[in-house]
């Protein structure tokens, strides 16, 4: 039963995996990460994609931050932040996150406020999709090596 | 273990173990990269802070190998911290930023960046970054070896190189970074500078891009040849970051294409326009005995009425003797020039420098002009227009060509002989230069005919020309080509081909496609214009996929002028296929007397060009005409492989293989032969075109059994040459009778 667990989990985390590649939450860059895990690194790819939530949201806060401010003006500041959460999303494969930053970034570098508020909303939304998305990613994952863990004793 | 042991270890694995420093402010990207480079085998220390890495690296430059670093950081800008890294370290940086516009890259080049990666990066791209430290490595050694002399003599791109290390480009860029290497080099000795410690000497590096390129060549073009001084260039330039021994050294590297341009243009254009007098008048007394030939002469002429080309209208003229030189010439030289520049392709088929001018613009290209469009720096160098489509569309041309050839001649029943007046009474002068050229245009032709639009540069040029001189086709062709062999400093013959081809926009006009227009002697080929400006890739590919139309073509030719025009016909159905000059080719019997060695027969040439068209006849004549090609003034197949240059007879052989016709191959043989006297004539002496000329009649001629051509004069030896012209891809052969 267990061992079915681990199989039907697998088979979750695949269709999560295929639903967001569909979606075009994610892109290949995000397959190379997980090939990337390997024995040396076994938890290779949930580290790095929780780095990126933690900068991603103090990306965010600053960006909120700079926006919402009645006197904002520093849009080549509001760039700087944009790069760096447009590299970051790039090297994790969020490909939507990414595009919403690209487009952000068009707007700040024309000084369009409400452009760039809208960028921002479309951002942590998109964002926050991606995060719920992988947290269940994860926990799929996680499960999934419990179960498998629990069955291969049993089949000894 | 001791440091040099390590050292060795790592040395003996290398690439494995290289150390590498990367710097990113972005946790998740440092970590990822330092991930990727440990799956690399390399020996990672990362930090976030560029202060921290420049910290490390001063503490010990042998620490590390290869420093990596993002582009935007916090506290130091990363471009600073590549300068500083480069200057004091003198270690290869890699950028890596999320952004790949061409100005930062541009920035990081010139801020000496050995390669600018984007992110996501991947780990193909992080493989070969290792290339960089071999390359530092290497060009530091050298460095220190000459220390007395600034000559750079590898080919090595040290730094600066740009884009992401693609090695294509660096291929490309080879050679306009030795110069720039050596003009850096040169730049330190200058300066006075420690060259034993290069690192210490801030080193701007220019790349000489394309965009670059471009804009050196324009400037130079403006300035005029005889005052491009680097001064002036890098002003008109307006580049941040060039100096002028930057400039300065680049413009050394174009000698090679400038200054003969220079030279052979000047030269040129006064042969040119003594031979157009002499050739004028051949074509008079031609057209006389041109007029014999009634029924063809009529059909050609409807076929010349029909043709929208300025060309086809002077060509249509029965009093052909002016030829409106005037229009004529201009196309002509337009043609001579603008195509001819990838005539250099006879003395260097495929070289940059072939192009003439166009050399210069596409010196990047480094091909005649066939593939690239780099011709619009040549545009600006040239006088002649078709140079620079043709450059731009050397693939155009070369297909063009032949099929200029095929359609011509058929077309241009009239046109040919008329054509072939003009070539005798131009004589060999007339007919020698221009069926060098045409030879090589041809051959390119024909080679690129047959190899698909693989072919070489010749072909190319020719197209280029024949392109630039959109004319209705046919003529604007033939301007081109001959406008193309003019420029082409190659070689006298070009000049002759320049001439030609103010003869032969007439006659190609003329034989705008029609098949009578092969029975006439001249294998006048005109590409059909409208086809023929077309892509000429897409006539290219029309040739070759008409070998039915070609072999009909072909066929038309061996006999003598009949058949040509149902042939005419097909040929024309063809898309500017030149079956002109496989018909031309066919006409020219070379069952002729001897005498008619002179004739230049850019037909057989041409027939050679397009195997699919001419072939059919001319295989059977090229064989006669190895024999005796001069024998028949028409199609001086000879003649023009004379002209043509070696490649061009390679080009030939690949024409042979072309699919259509044997008699392809054995015109190409033909064309072998006789190119080689006369290609060694004609680069011999600009001047003596008779003498060129004459060696091409001594050729074997192919017979070509256009009855035509002998009713017309069996007995006078006849260039002819038989240009093929593409203009916008179209292709023409001009063919010049000279009696």
């Amino acid at each position: 039963m267990l061992g079915l667990g681990a199989e039907r989990l697998r088979a979750d985390m695949n269709r999560l995996l295929a639903l967001l590649f569909h979606q075009g939450v994610l892109d290949e860059q995000f397959l190379q990460l997980q090939q990337l895990q390997d024995a040396t690194s076994p938890n290779f790819v949930s580290e790095v994609v929780n780095i990126y939530f933690n900068e991603s949201e103090k990306l965010l806060r600053n960006l909120r931050g700079l926006l919402l401010d009645r006197e904002f003006s520093d849009y080549k500041k509001m760039g700087i932040h944009l790069n760096q959460f447009m590299g970051s999303s790039s090297s994790i494969g969020a490909k939507r996150v990414r595009n919403v930053c690209v487009a952000f970034r068009a707007a700040s570098e024309q000084n369009n406020r409400p452009g760039c508020l809208r960028g921002l909303e479309l951002l942590e939304h998109e964002y926050c999709y991606l995060k719920n998305k992988l947290h269940e990613l994860f926990h799929l994952e996680q499960q999934r090596l419990l179960a498998a863990g629990v069955r291969y004793p049993m089949q000894n | 273990m001791t440091v040099e042991q390590e050292i060795d270890e790592q040395n003996d694995q290398f690439p494995v173990g290289m150390r590498v420093l990367a710097v990113d402010d972005d946790p998740t990207c440092l970590m990822l990269l330092e991930t990727l480079l440990r799956k690399c085998q390399y020996h990672v220390t990362t930090t976030s802070q560029a202060i921290t890495a420049l910290k490390m690296l001063r503490e010990n430059r042998n620490k590390f190998d290869l420093v990596i670093s993002d582009v935007h950081m916090p506290d130091i800008d990363g471009f600073k911290l590549l300068e500083l890294v480069g200057l004091e370290m003198d270690l290869p940086v890699i950028m890596l930023s999320a952004y790949g516009d061409t100005k930062l890259v541009m920035k990081g080049i010139s801020h000496g960046a050995c390669d600018y990666l984007l992110k996501p990066v991947r780990i193909e791209e992080l493989k070969n970054i290792w290339q960089h430290v071999i390359r530092r490595k290497k060009f530091d050694a050298k460095d220190q070896k000459n220390s007395d002399k600034a000559h750079f003599e590898s080919g090595e791109v040290g730094e600066g190189f740009p884009g992401t290390g693609d090695s294509d480009k660096s291929g490309k860029l080879n050679r306009k970074r030795k110069d720039q290497n050596v003009d850096e080099d040169e730049e330190r000795d200058e300066n006075g500078q420690n060259i034993e410690d290069p690192s210490t000497q801030k080193k701007p590096r220019v790349v000489w891009s394309v965009e670059l390129h471009r804009k050196f060549v324009a400037a130079v073009h403006q300035l005029g040849i005889d005052k491009a001084v680097p001064k002036r260039i890098l002003e008109l330039m307006n580049v941040d970051k060039l100096s002028r021994e930057n400039v300065a050294s680049h413009l050394q590297a174009q000698n090679f294409f400038f200054l003969p341009s220079v030279a052979y243009h000047k030269l040129f254009s006064f042969i040119r326009a003594y031979y157009l007098a002499l050739w004028m008048q051949k074509y008079r007394l031609y057209l006389k005995r041109i007029s014999c030939v009634a029924s063809q002469q009529a059909s050609m002429v409807a076929a010349l009425g029909s043709s929208d080309s300025t060309y086809l209208r002077m060509s249509s003229l029965n009093g052909l003797g002016d030829l409106r030189p005037a229009a004529g010439s201009r196309q002509f030289q337009n043609a001579a020039f603008g195509s001819f520049s990838p005539s250099s392709v006879i003395g260097r088929l495929n070289t940059p420098a072939g192009l003439g001018m166009r050399g210069l613009s596409s010196s990047g290209t480094g091909q005649l002009g066939f593939t690239q469009n780099s011709s619009n720096p040549i545009n600006d160098l040239a006088n002649f227009h078709s140079v620079i489509q043709t450059g731009n569309q050397n693939g155009n041309i070369l297909q063009g060509l032949p099929l200029s050839l095929g359609l011509d001649q058929l077309q241009h029943n009239k046109v040919i002989t008329q054509i072939g007046e003009l070539n005798s009474t131009a004589n060999d002068s007339m007919v020698h230069p221009i069926s060098n050229g045409f030879s090589d245009m041809k051959i390119n032709v024909g080679s690129s005919r047959n190899s698909l639009l693989g072919v070489p540069n010749n072909a190319a040029t020719l197209q280029g020309h024949l392109q630039n001189n959109q004319r209705a086709g046919i003529f604007g062709n033939h301007s081109s080509v001959a406008d193309v062999s003019l420029d082409s400093k190659l070689s006298s013959p070009l000049l002759d081909f320049g001439r030609c081809n103010d003869n032969w926009p007439s006659a190609v006009q003329s034989s705008e496609v029609q098949s009578d227009s092969f029975t006439l002697r001249q294998c006048f080929k005109q590409a059909t214009p409208s086809d023929l400006r077309g892509d000429v890739s897409s006539m290219a590919m029309h040739i070759m996929t008409n070998p039915r139309d070609v072999s009909s073509i072909i066929s038309v030719v061996p006999d003598t002028g009949t058949d040509l025009p149902s042939r005419a016909e097909q040929v024309s159905s063809n898309a500017g296929q030149n079956m002109d000059f496989a018909l031309k080719q066919g006409w020219y019997d070379p069952k002729e007397d001897a005498a008619h060695h002179s004739n230049l027969t850019c037909i057989s040439m041409n027939s050679s060009i397009y195997p699919d068209t001419v072939v059919g006849p001319y295989i059977q004549r090229s064989d006669a005409r190895k024999k005796n090609c001069h024998t028949s003034s028409h199609l001086n197949v000879i003649g023009q492989s004379n002209c043509l240059d070696h490649p061009l007879v390679m080009q030939h052989k690949e024409v042979e293989q072309s699919v259509v016709e044997t008699t392809l191959k054995s015109n190409q043989g033909y064309l072998k032969e006789q190119r080689k006297p006369l290609g060694n004539y004609a680069y011999d002496n600009v001047g003596s075109l008779e003498d060129v000329v004459s060696a091409m009649m001594k050729q074997d001629f192919p017979k070509s059994r256009t009855r035509h051509i002998k009713s017309a004069d069996a007995a006078k030896p006849r260039l002819q040459i038989a240009f093929p012209l593409s203009v916008a891809g179209t292709e023409r052969h001009l063919v010049f009778l000279l009696s």
